[in-house]
């Protein structure tokens, strides 16, 4: 089996996000640039169907400017062999990258293809669903438990009302949940071995894929600032301001 | 221009938030559809045939359609889909799973979780855990949608008379099979709709203490929260967690207890009208955002709060 993981590099979660004076966006210089939190449970979650002898590689690959290529090395710190960087410049809608995510699959020829469920920088939650469609592959979506089986996955997803159990054939897209596992840190070693991987790199150019927005991002806002409350000094003052203040019970 | 809204359900009840989606695609278009696709499931259909704002119900019954799979509903709706200007759901995980596989074979750039509709091809949504908005135009001929429910008011249930019309079924998926759904079920609001909300964080220390919170949260006919530190450590289940990856909430009243605040967690509920603090570290971030803060151990101060609650001749339901 081969596992192709997909990553992205986005500002860390850490990072409390500025929005730019002119509203075109929000400040990405000199901002701290991790890798998306699910991801990290997507390559761990590939590294250890590798371990435990179910699969025979994986490769993580990343569609993003050059410095991606961080991203891509870090997943190869922690256990991947090898990495695939497709260069875009700027920002790239989800359905473009699951474009070029097809052309990948299409070379590559894995069994299952990892990703985490959500970029926390967009938000969109779209990208492995969309390959999924374009692919005509079975989607198993916010994943916490997936069970390697011959021509199979079960896979536990995270629903609303609870957890919610499928099967799906190989091959296959899953879309990792933060709870499916416990991302290792990459070690000293380990990181100075990633130096040595190879990482292929591809413009989305030579992908014949089109990668021009289809949404005009017209303009980025504050959220409205909440007024400033205040400090109670005991239990009874807050039950008092519950009831008489704010009128809430 | 017609929108077409995908209702979700579990074929005997219309899920609430269907309801909510229904009134954000009116502010779309008033022409709106509903598809509701399942099983035996007319009773659904009819319920919906009766919002005012629905001018007609299109039903799919086939057992194929018993349990839900976004391959299986997909291909019914891409089916139907050149009749409309507008494809909607909610953005929970029901319509997060199905609406990009839609998105993707119609070859349209999906736009996620709306706050607002500006116009029919202009909507408002929340970027980077909601810590900024942005203002996107679609270009797309059809337009692919998913709503954020707590963002839009219910669509009022009754009054309404809308033809229902039966639909085709589609070819069955063999990619993928349901197994099994463990829902956890509970007399409680629904923490999606609550008209309060009680949270526990990683100060709760343990699942048992969250006992404290159940107390609190019995008294004030409240759902239960969580943060993701309280999930990732076991203490309660997933179906509990507010935050960016969780459940957005916005409740009247939100009582946060034990969470500091991670910016995951504030994602979730910080557009609730009234936020309370209780934590005992006066730094942590939550007081940034809360109206009233406790600063105090909250193993004194639950039982305390409880007690005071119990002294009140009347509690708001």
């Amino acid at each position: 089996m081969k596992i192709l993981v997909a990553v992205k590099r986005v500002i860390d979660y850490n990072v409390q996000i500025r929005v730019k004076e002119d509203k075109s966006g929000v400040v990405t210089d000199n901002v701290k640039m991790s890798t998306n939190p699910p991801d990290d449970n997507a390559i761990e979650e590939a590294v250890k169907i590798k371990e435990a002898g179910k699969a025979k590689e994986v490769v993580a690959v990343s569609v993003g400017e050059e410095k991606a290529q961080e991203t891509v090395r870090k997943a190869l710190a922690v256990g991947a062999d090898r990495g695939i960087l497709v260069k875009v410049d700027g920002v790239i809608e989800p359905l473009a990258v699951s474009k070029i995510l097809k052309k990948i699959v299409e070379k590559e020829k894995p069994d299952l293809v990892f990703m985490g469920k959500q970029a926390i920088d967009d938000d969109c939650n779209q990208t492995g669903q969309m390959l999924a469609a374009l692919l005509n592959w079975p989607q198993a979506t916010f994943a916490s438990k997936i069970e390697v089986k011959e021509k199979s996955l079960v896979v536990t997803r995270e629903v609303d009302e609870g957890l919610e159990t499928i099967e799906v054939n190989v091959p296959a897209i899953v879309t990792c949940d933060l709870r499916l596992n416990e991302p290792r840190y990459a070690s000293l070693p380990n990181i100075m071995k990633a130096k040595k991987k190879p990482i292929e790199q591809i413009s989305a150019g030579d992908l014949g894929v089109d990668v021009k927005s289809r949404i005009e991002q017209i303009k980025v806002e504050e959220p409205p600032k909440r007024k400033a409350g205040i400090k109670v000094a005991s239990v009874e003052e807050l039950v008092q301001k519950l009831k008489n203040e704010a009128k809430v019970i | 221009m017609s929108v077409l809204l995908i209702a979700e359900h579990n074929n005997k009840e219309v899920k609430p938030f269907t309801f909510n989606a229904i009134s954000a695609s009116s502010q779309i278009h008033e022409d709106v559809h509903v598809l509701v696709i399942g099983s035996n499931s007319e009773e659904v259909a009819k319920s919906i045939s009766q919002v005012p704002n629905v001018k007609k119900v299109i039903n799919v019954n086939n057992p194929i359609y018993e349990n839900y799979l976004a391959e299986n509903y997909t291909s019914v709706i891409i089916k139907l889909s050149g009749n409309y200007s507008h494809i909607v759901c909610s953005a929970n995980t029901f319509g997060k799973n199905l609406m990009p596989r839609v998105a993707a074979l119609l070859d349209v750039s999906q736009i996620s979780d709306i706050t607002k509709v500006i116009s029919e091809d202009t909507f408002q949504r929340p970027i980077y855990a909601g810590n900024a908005f942005a203002t996107v135009k679609s270009s797309d001929k059809i337009k692919c949608v998913t709503i954020r429910p707590t963002s839009f008011d219910p669509a009022p249930t009754s009054g309404g008379s809308a033809e229902i019309q039966n639909g085709d079924a589609a070819e069955a998926t063999e990619i993928s099979k349901f197994i099994k759904k463990e829902e956890i079920k509970s007399d409680r609001p629904e923490l999606g709709t609550a008209r309060v909300v009680v949270s526990g964080g990683r100060g709760m220390q343990s699942g048992e203490n969250f006992k404290l919170i159940t107390a609190v949260a019995d008294k004030l006919n409240a759902a239960i929260g969580a943060s993701r530190a309280a999930v990732d450590a076991g203490y309660i289940t997933n179906d509990h967690q507010v935050g960016q990856t969780g459940k957005v909430v916005v409740p009247d009243l939100y009582i946060a207890v034990g969470i500091s605040g991670a910016i995951q967690h504030l994602a979730g509920m910080k557009e609730s009208k009234v936020i309370v603090a209780i934590n005992k570290d006066g730094e942590a971030p939550i007081f940034s955002v809360a109206d009233y803060g406790l600063e105090a151990d909250l193993f004194d101060a639950l039982p305390k709060f409880l007690e005071e609650l119990n002294k009140l001749n009347t509690i708001q339901k």
